[in-house]
């Protein structure tokens, strides 16, 4: 019992990892004003950029810069769309979406060829603070990925709701009329906080492919993206309570995976999908209550 | 020296037109880039592309076969959004009807295709409406936002599809993952022999008809593109906000349910779980395409059929991957929405 509880726990930090930061970077991306519905190709993509430039450069920190960027432009050219066009943000994410997935896919083919045999490269292995230390020791035993997403909740609590920057986001989200009365470029601020979260997102997809799996497959998101999107609905827009959205998904996928583990006679594919239904029973029971940005799918233009 | 300024105004009448041929021309010039990563001449590819497709009678029929599925999807979409219902789950409500048309098309046995074709059909699109119906109860009853919930179900369903394949439904014969073939009487007939494309075409330009004639010259059609365009003048005008949308979600889940009908029935004859790569996210792309117009939708379907025969012969022909296809797609939607922009503004001598 007790090494299943250390396993379920070791297992639920390492699945909330890249919910935590595909819902951080869709955090900072909404309270400006924008949804971006391109989260999933956004972290496609950084699974696809960050694999594929680990392999051909050596070094999976290079592969994992080369996916913050990638999802950065991504960010970008979704700011292009919505931001400087103003484009609905439903059709423009999900355009963006579908454009990324596509383009990860074709430049997979163009890079590996159309081998047989699934390319592989040799993960980032998982650090050990507390080393063979009971209970502290497997629990702790995570990949660095892992403890930057945990730390990125306070420093992204403290941007948003300490810092001008903060702020500049938070009011280009509510009312972006009276910051930019108040002197604040509004287009800019969306610009950066798209910018951001599409690295964060990228960031996130990359976890999968360059420390979890070492390889990339072409389901590795597998509606991830849509379940941040769900998440930040259940977490009321708060840094902090992304954390418990993000636990919740990650226990109850480990459990699933535990219990597999375990040999339970069950059908796997129900247990993979306990955790989406999961997710719409919380948002079922947080959605009263949800108060989203006020600015929130509305472009912004200078009359 | 004489000086121009851009006005916000509508364009003249002439531009409108000329919009979408602009945005094909600027998609490719954008993809081209990606064949000379690929290592291929653009020409070679955008012959094989646009050209070669409709230059012999099979290759044309397939682009008709490719567009089936998508033309139902499409309307489903444009039912959905042009009242206001962000739809995204046709990719489920797809994969629900296909289910249903694998379990009916066993079922059916025996039964007369007269009376066979039509079960399937009805089956298909109660399945794709059922799917449709809890996102859509959500939304009007306790707020919850439906474009996540409708994404969550298609991966949901996608699961359900694997556990069916997996378990009860996994041929006994061979292993694969894949249901029983349906009854001959529950298979779709061919329209052209000894060519894939079957009586699902037909049937898809009666639905695009319906969506037409319900949406622009029907008193429900008007109520629903009322709550489209803003809910609380709708209010106002005494529509029923929550019964206008939920029948538009479920007819729109029904539509793309009959899509997966489509597919098992015409194309496959049994299950699988790449039924469908994608039909229900490219029938947004065809939907916004055309415009929220039935119409316009069709022909954006057709098009889009196109480049999907086009990819595979670009493919075939110089080794370019598949998913260009897919880019080109999505790059066609995110152009020709910017270019539409242009409609709105006209350049003056100043």
């Amino acid at each position: 019992m007790e090494t299943f509880l250390i396993g379920l726990i070791a297992a639920t930090l390492r699945v909330a990892t890249p919910l935590i930061f595909g819902t951080l970077g869709e955090l900072i991306s909404e309270r400006a004003g924008v949804l971006n519905l391109g989260i999933e190709g956004t972290m496609f993509m950084g699974a696809f950029a960050g694999f594929a430039i680990a392999a051909k450069s050596g070094s999976l920190w290079v592969g994992l810069l080369g996916a913050v960027l990638a999802g950065m432009l991504a960010g970008l050219l979704m700011g292009l769309l919505t931001v400087r066009l103003g484009l609905s943000q439903h059709v423009s994410g999900l355009g963006m979406t579908l454009l990324l997935t596509g383009l990860a896919l074709f430049l997979f083919r163009v890079v590996f060829g159309e081998s047989s045999s699934q390319p592989k490269i040799t993960p980032f292995p998982t650090l050990e603070p507390f080393g063979n230390i009971p209970i502290l020791g497997p629990i702790t035993e995570q990949y660095a990925l892992t403890y930057i997403a945990f730390l990125l909740i306070p420093v992204l609590w403290w941007l948003i709701y300490r810092t001008s920057f903060g702020l500049q986001i938070r009011a280009a989200g509510e009312n972006p009329e009276a910051a930019d009365a108040a002197g604040v470029n509004v287009f800019r601020t969306r610009y950066i906080a798209l910018a951001l979260a599409g690295g964060l997102m990228s960031a996130g997809g990359a976890f999968l492919s360059i420390a979890q799996l070492g390889s990339f497959t072409f389901g590795i998101i597998n509606g991830r993206g849509w379940v941040c999107i769900a998440l930040i609905i259940f977490a009321n827009w708060k840094p902090v309570r992304v954390l418990f959205g993000a636990l919740l998904f990650g226990g109850v996928s480990a459990l699933q995976l535990r219990l597999q583990a375990t040999g339970a006679q069950l059908p796997y594919e129900l247990f993979l999908a306990l955790p989406y239904l999961v997710t719409i029973l919380a948002l079922t029971l947080a959605g009263r209550n949800a108060s989203a940005p006020a600015a929130l799918l509305k472009p912004y233009r200078r009359e | 020296m004489v000086k121009w300024r851009i006005e916000r105004q509508a364009a003249p009448v002439w531009v409108r037109p000329i919009i979408p041929l602009v945005s094909i021309v600027v998609t490719f010039l954008l993809t081209a880039v990606l064949l000379v990563l690929a290592k291929a001449d653009p020409f070679v590819a955008f012959y094989n592309f646009l050209i070669a497709p409709l230059s012999d009678s099979s290759s044309a029929i397939e682009v008709l076969v490719k567009s089936t599925p998508l033309l139902f999807t499409g309307a489903s979409v444009t039912f959905a959004f042009a009242a206001g219902y962000w739809n995204i789950g046709a990719e489920g409500q797809l994969l629900a009807g296909a289910i249903a048309a694998a379990g009916m098309g066993i079922l059916v046995k025996g039964v007369l295709p007269v009376l066979a074709i039509p079960l399937m059909v009805i089956s298909g699109f109660t399945a794709g409406m059922a799917w449709a119906l809890i996102p859509a109860l959500l939304k009007i009853k306790l707020a919850v936002d439906e474009v996540v919930t409708t994404l969550l179900m298609n991966t949901i369903i996608a699961f359900l599809v694997s556990f069916l394949l997996n378990g009860v439904w996994r041929d006994p014969v061979s292993g694969w993952p894949q249901s029983p073939n349906i009854a001959d009487e529950a298979v779709f007939p061919k329209l052209i022999p000894l060519s894939r494309l079957h009586l699902g075409f037909i049937i898809a330009w009666i639905v695009i008809g319906i969506t037409w004639v319900v949406l622009k010259r029907s008193a429900l059609g008007l109520r629903m593109r009322s709550v489209g365009l803003g809910q609380d003048a709708a209010r106002f005008a005494g529509v029923n906000i929550n019964r206008t949308m939920l029948i538009a979600a479920l007819v729109s889940g029904g539509i793309a349910g009959i899509a997966g009908v489509s597919e098992v029935a015409g194309i496959q004859f049994h299950l699988i779980d790449t039924i469908s790569p994608g039909y229900g996210y490219t029938g947004i792309i065809a939907a916004m395409l055309g415009g929220l117009n039935p119409l316009g939708v069709s022909l954006a379907s057709l098009f889009i059929g196109l480049i999907e025969t086009g990819a595979q012969s670009v493919s075939w022909a110089t080794g370019v991957p598949i998913y260009l296809g897919n880019v080109v797609e999505a790059a066609l939607l995110l152009v020709t929405l910017s270019m539409l922009l242009i409609q709105n503004y006209r350049i003056r001598r100043a």
